[in-house]
């Protein structure tokens, strides 16, 4: 039991310790341009991904570093990717906020709110007619909920009953917003019902309740079920993209915030099951050493090649 | 009563803003993150504070934003609503061309649509590529939409008065690159200017370039160069595309005897197209062919070291009005 739950300090570590490297990157200039972090929302996708089958889609958003990460994509290629190399697993036309990995399940990240749901749908539509039992997840935020096109997907897998898992990461914000000041009911999940689908709201800071929900919702939906929404409660520690002032903050809320966090529970957890400080924070140590390792190589590879910007526009 | 204030780019839309829904009380001002926040770019800070419920914080809904803002318009308000990047656009374009374009012509004016989108476009460094088109092209596209694109302090703020006091829909498309620039002295609380016209940023006999938006200064930089070298470019700037002042492009093409048209969008099917053709088809005569610069008709690559061999830089530009002037 503490071994899976070590396993799972670690793939939040090394989402962490990716996002806090990748924040230093940002800041002292290497990388450029507008990058939104997940540090506060780790659970999530790795208690997600810990479920995923090879063959299943995921489709992720802007803040979708944890998800390819937790996919198994190579940090060191990401990396590279947010720092313009070549080696990057876009070769550098992605971004942070437009990778796409398919090659490791991580069929993208979107950096049009919603986007991704519609896309899913058709994801597991596929797998109606091409013999697998693929299940899509579709990963958005709260204020995403309140985008036509995701109400249009919701519906539509519904009808159809498509394998999808509609997974809503509520860190009570859209942008700069509250999203309790967008909406009139506070549970997302409850619009489930509306297109007749299941909806939980769920503890999105503990990644055992995470895992737990996803792979009942996969299991329903291969087994012809259709969809589940699954609105996942967390808070990001961060701004909403690097440079926020985050002057909508109230007073106490990070104290709160921080005293919730998926990493800081689960350590408290383990020392509290006995297990030895040192073999928990060990944990960090490791996931720290191996993101340095990863940026390292990703800083000595090549820029991306400026005579090839305009390949891969057609077939 | 008009007065100078020194203003950058946001302060100068800022300033408009304030101005506008001071003076008309029918306007409104929403959209996200605009209201209690100010804007993801400042450029709507203190409205909800002085104008109170009249500038608002809306959900992530881009159609029910401008299709409320059509529906408002109708019944006499004055929204100015902001889709925080032209890209986003996209995801409610039925609001903007089946509807708002349409509401004056079907109902033979009895009904309008008084409304102004204010939104902004354009690559900047890291932007991905759905976070750095140009679509002006598309929006020129659709008859009944006005649309301007200002580049300069005094015009971000008078082009925007205007808009808001103009009985259309008109779409004001900014620049995030500029809103930080540097500041100018900006004539605020003049009378309303009329809608249209161009303006010559730099005299010039050799060769005329005709540029909108934030590739202004980039051509004003290469006309810079190009004067170093005995080219004399005659720059004109038409921040108003709808209307567009086809007739000052006419005169100065006619007076220089040649062309280039400048935009950071993809050139095919790009407005460059339709100025060139307008300047062939009144039958200027010209020296040599026409030229259109733009980004090459490809996506926008996030990693900056790819965008930039793409988008037309003051370097890019003086070579190909060099090798227009010199043949
Ligand atoms: C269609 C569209 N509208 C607006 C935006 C700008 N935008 C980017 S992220 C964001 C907030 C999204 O909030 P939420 O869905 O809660 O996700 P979070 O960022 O909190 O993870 C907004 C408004 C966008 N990218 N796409
Ligand atoms: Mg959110």
């Amino acid at each position: 039991m503490s071994e899976r739950r070590l396993a799972d300090l670690l793939a939040m570590w090394r989402v962490r310790a990716f996002e806090e490297k990748v924040r230093e990157l940002r800041l002292a200039g290497p990388i450029v341009g507008s990058v939104h972090l997940c540090i506060g929302q780790e659970a999530i996708p790795v208690g997600a991904c810990d479920v995923l089958e090879p063959e299943d889609a995921l489709f992720a958003t802007y803040r979708g570093h944890g998800w390819a990460l937790a996919r198994g994509v190579p940090a060191e290629r990401m990396f590279a990717e947010l720092l313009g190399r070549e080696t990057g697993v876009n070769g550098g036309r992605g971004g942070s906020a437009y990778f796409t990995a398919a090659e490791y399940g991580f069929h993208g990240e979107n950096s049009i709110v919603g986007a991704g749901a519609p896309i899913a749908c058709g994801a597991a539509l596929a797998g109606r007619y091409d013999g697998s039992n693929r299940a899509a997840v579709t990963v958005f935020g709260d204020g995403a909920m309140n985008q036509g096109a995701v109400h249009e997907a919701m519906n539509f897998a519904a009808a159809f009953s498509l394998p999808v898992v509609f997974v809503c990461e509520n860190n009570r914000y859209s942008e700069l917003t509250p999203i309790a000041d967008m909406v009139r009911t506070s549970r997302l999940a409850d619009r489930a019902a509306a297109y007749g689908m299941p909806g939980y709201r769920i503890d999105g800071n503990d990644v055992e309740a995470v895992r737990f929900h996803v792979r009942d919702a996969l299991e329903v939906a291969k087994e012809n079920g259709g969809p589940t929404l699954l609105e996942c409660m967390t808070e990001r520690i961060v701004g909403h993209y690097i440079g926020d002032a985050e002057n909508y903050r109230k007073p106490g809320e990070m104290d709160r915030i921080r005293a919730r966090e998926p990493i800081a529970r689960l350590r408290a957890g383990l020392l509290a099951d006995g297990v030895p400080a040192d073999e928990v924070d060990a944990v960090e140590a490791r996931a720290r050493a191996e993101m340095e390792t990863a940026a390292a190589a990703a800083l000595a590879a090549p820029f991306a090649d400026p005579a090839t910007a305009r390949e891969h526009l057609y077939a | 009563m008009p007065e100078t204030r020194k203003l950058n780019y946001g302060e100068a839309v800022n300033a408009a803003l304030h101005r506008l829904m001071a003076e008309l009380p029918e306007t409104l001002v929403y959209g996200e993150d605009v209201g209690l926040p100010g804007g993801v770019f400042g450029v709507t800070r203190g409205l909800r504070k002085q104008f109170g419920d009249r500038a608002f914080d809306t959900p992530i809904s881009e159609s029910a934003i401008l299709g409320s803002a059509v529906g408002a318009a109708m019944m006499g308000r004055r929204p100015i609503v902001e889709i925080m990047w032209a890209d986003f656009s996209l995801v409610a374009l039925d609001q903007i061309v089946n509807q708002a374009a349409n509401v004056r012509y079907v109902s033979g004016g009895r009904l309008t649509a008084p409304m102004t989108i204010r939104t902004q476009q354009g690559n900047a460094p890291g932007a991905c590529a759905q976070h750095s088109q140009c679509l002006e092209a598309l929006f020129l596209h659709v008859p009944g939409l006005r649309v301007c694109m200002p580049s300069t302090p005094q015009d971000a703020y008078d082009l925007l008065v205007t808009a808001v006091h103009c009985d259309d829909p008109v779409l004001v498309i900014e620049n995030r690159t500029l809103y930080f620039g540097a500041k100018e002295e900006v004539t605020v609380g003049g009378p309303v200017q009329p809608m249209g016209g161009a303006r010559v940023r730099r005299h010039g006999s050799d060769v005329t370039v005709v540029a909108w938006g934030a590739m202004t200064a980039r051509v004003l930089d290469a006309a810079e160069a190009l004067a170093a070298d005995g080219i004399e470019v005659e720059v004109l700037e038409t921040p108003w595309l709808n209307p567009f002042d086809t007739e000052a492009v006419l005169a100065s093409a006619g007076r220089t005897g040649r062309l280039a048209v400048v935009h950071e969008a993809n050139v095919t099917g790009g407005f460059g197209a339709e100025v060139v053709a307008r300047v062939a088809g009144a039958g200027v005569p010209l020296l040599a062919p026409p030229i259109r610069v733009g980004a090459p008709d490809v996506r926008m690559p996030a990693a900056p070291i790819l965008a930039q061999a793409l988008l037309p830089d003051a370097d890019r530009i003086a070579g190909e009005v060099r090798a227009l002037v010199k043949g």
